[in-house]
């Protein structure tokens, strides 16, 4: 469980909550009082922020537990493949890798999901099968979301129709930034109604946002308008994915949990793409959300080059010796 | 004047164009052949050579992708830029091999002149080692020397310079690139190798080089899923059995290098340059 240290100790919002989402029937009333609410949050102190990333950075992890990580690692990744010069050819490819990560291992844990544009679901859809593997589509004018409403949610049903078990929505960043509050959340209000059964992803962008305050506001935003999950960024914008800002949002999971009960997602994308770097994520999902945060359903990496490192480390425990990228596909 | 007090140094690892400390923050001190403190090396361990394999690997296809004339330019340089250090290098090689200063200045003469020499055989290693074939057949049929990728180099550990060079210029020479284990008694001569190295044109990670013990780092060398070729000349002659055999789990190039360490006075030949090349060869029809 997190610990209570002075770095950003948030203190459950809505002060008075008592643990069920109608504690934050008032915040969402109208524009007025959810601009209220959001910034009511407590100040994110930055520095005491890095400071304890950086500290939960250095935990060595060993043995039994780096191959536990590796596994637990591999089963949360989101293979992603988001290039205007996708092909089907390489949509089937990356399913069957998401299926069966490494052939020469059958014991390696399948992907969570496979991650892709819209037009290329079906394609997904159908290479997958009933494997398992999860059909996660980008929605609402991906990356940038400057488009109408009505073509974001058109973009959105296209992908639910087509298949598509997760729907990753970007908000309206500069809705957000000029304070537009109220907006951003109906957009996401929509887009959630719109996915019907489908999981919802809301990508905050939080290369865009500037400030670790405006990452907390975003992700309780985002909880709020009913998110299943929050993710950082799209992977299009640098900085994308960090530490601290994932420490952020990490704390908004955990927080939304104590007071009401539901369990919520994170997923860091973008710029992950190392072992070490997915191990120390882990550890601040044990350290910061808890235990419980530990699982495909309620964390996940966006990546696409990480699964490579991943697999290239688990070989690397299992023969004793390193290995190279010549020993796994490379798409 | 009052006596100054020398400045002890600690050298540090040349790793990826960069001068990094051993992540695991071990040194060891250098001695002179009489036994008197010369300077702290760092100590590598098997996750500094992880790291050198990942640059060399980096590396590879920018220095592989060179052309052979630029490749023999670069490397001419790097012999420029040795013969400007030539005073330091011979006080080194007197001190860390025990030889009066005259020998010393022999050996770092021959080894900046082998270096122009392995320079001078970048552009002629296809035509030498390669051919047009003569085939039955409408075909052109030729075969072309390519550089194998990362070369694993346990450096001699009694000749600290020539012996040094004398492995490590061939492996650039064909366009491969390199992580080398200098000497564990007599790496002050290797270190200032890399400083030379740094301050001339060769692209970071193309060399990498680690000061430690060839019997601890060896092992993860051979083993090493990544590396493409492995030069045992500095193996401890009790291990070599066992690293090839680590060495073939992998399927690498494994040089054939004589028990003891050879007169590296002799002229080298091109054995070192062909060895450490696969040869491609391209069948193409010839048209009417």
């Amino acid at each position: 469980m997190p610990e209570t240290d002075t770095a950003a100790q948030p203190s459950t919002p809505a002060a008075g909550g008592t643990g069920s989402p109608p504690a934050f029937a008032d915040a969402v009333r109208d524009e007025t009082s959810l601009r209220r609410f959001l910034h009511g949050l407590p100040g994110v102190d930055a520095v005491g922020l890095e400071q304890r990333a950086a500290g939960l950075a250095t935990r060595s992890i060993k043995k039994d537990s780096k191959l536990w990580a590796i596994d637990t690692a591999i089963s949360m990744v989101d293979l992603t493949t988001l290039e205007g010069a996708d092909t089907e050819g390489k949509v089937r490819t990356l399913c069957a890798k998401g299926r069966r990560p490494d052939p020469e291992h059958p014991d390696v844990p399948r992907v969570a999901a496979i991650c892709v544009y819209p037009d290329m679901v079906a394609t997904a859809v159908a290479a997958l099968g009933d494997s398992g593997v999860g059909v996660a589509s980008v929605a609402t004018a991906f990356p940038s979301g400057r488009s109408s409403l009505r073509v974001k949610l058109a973009d959105t049903a296209y992908a639910v129709e087509t298949g598509a078990t997760e729907i990753d929505m970007v908000i309206d960043r500069g809705a957000f930034l000029s304070g537009r509050y109220g907006q951003v959340f109906d957009e996401i209000r929509q887009v959630k109604a719109a996915c019907g059964t489908a999981h919802l992803k809301v990508i905050l962008e939080t290369g865009e946002l500037a400030t670790p305050d405006n990452v907390r506001r975003a992700s309780w935003l985002g909880l709020l308008a009913g998110g299943d999950f929050i993710k950082t960024s799209t992977g299009k914008v640098s900085p994308a994915a960090t530490l601290p800002v994932t420490h952020v949002m990490l704390q908004a999971v955990h927080d939304w949990h104590a007071a009401t009960g539901e369990l919520r997602g994170v997923k860091p994308a973008g710029g992950i793409r190392t072992t070490k770097d997915a191990i120390r994520y882990l550890v601040a999902v044990h350290e910061v959300a808890g235990p419980a945060w530990l699982d495909p359903h309620l964390f996940r990496f966006g990546a696409s080059s990480l699964l490579n490192d991943l697999l290239m480390q688990r070989r690397t425990q299992l023969q004793g010796h390193y290995s190279g990228p010549d020993y796994v596909t490379v798409d | 004047m009052s006596d100054r007090i020398s400045v002890a140094k600690t050298y540090k690892l040349y790793l990826g164009g960069a001068f990094p400390r051993s992540e695991s923050g071990r040194t060891y001190p250098v001695t002179d052949a009489g036994g008197k403190f010369l300077a702290n090396a760092a100590h590598a361990s098997r996750k500094d050579l992880r790291e050198a394999v990942g640059a060399a690997r980096t590396a590879f296809g920018k220095w592989s992708g060179a052309t052979a004339y630029n490749r023999g330019q670069v490397l001419y340089r790097v012999a420029e830029v040795l013969e400007g250090r030539r005073e330091q290098f011979t006080a080194e090689v007197a001190a860390s091999e025990g030889v009066a200063v005259e020998q010393a200045r022999t050996l770092v003469d021959a080894a900046v002149d082998r270096w122009v020499w392995y320079a001078g055989w970048t552009d002629k290693l296809a035509t030498v080692l390669g051919a047009a074939n003569p085939v039955a057949g409408p075909y052109f049929s030729f075969s072309v020397p390519e550089p194998t990728g990362v070369v694993g180099v346990l450096a001699p550990q009694r000749s600290s310079l020539l012996g040094l060079v004398s492995v490590l210029a061939p492996v650039l020479a064909t366009g491969s690139t390199a992580v080398v284990v200098s000497s564990r008694e007599r790496p002050l001569p290797a270190i200032t190798l890399a400083e030379v190295l740094a301050t001339s044109d060769v692209p970071g990670g193309v060399v990498n080089l680690l000061t430690g013990s060839a019997a601890e780092l060896g092992p993860w060398l051979a083993a090493h899923g990544d590396v493409n070729a492995l030069d045992l000349t500095g193996a401890p002659a009790e291990l070599r059995a066992e690293l090839e055999a680590a060495a073939a789990g992998t399927v690498k190039r494994v040089l054939r290098v004589p028990p003891t360490e050879p007169d590296w006075t002799e002229p080298p030949g091109i054995t070192r340059l062909r060895s450490i090349m696969e040869l491609k060869t391209v069948w193409h029809p010839m048209g009417a």
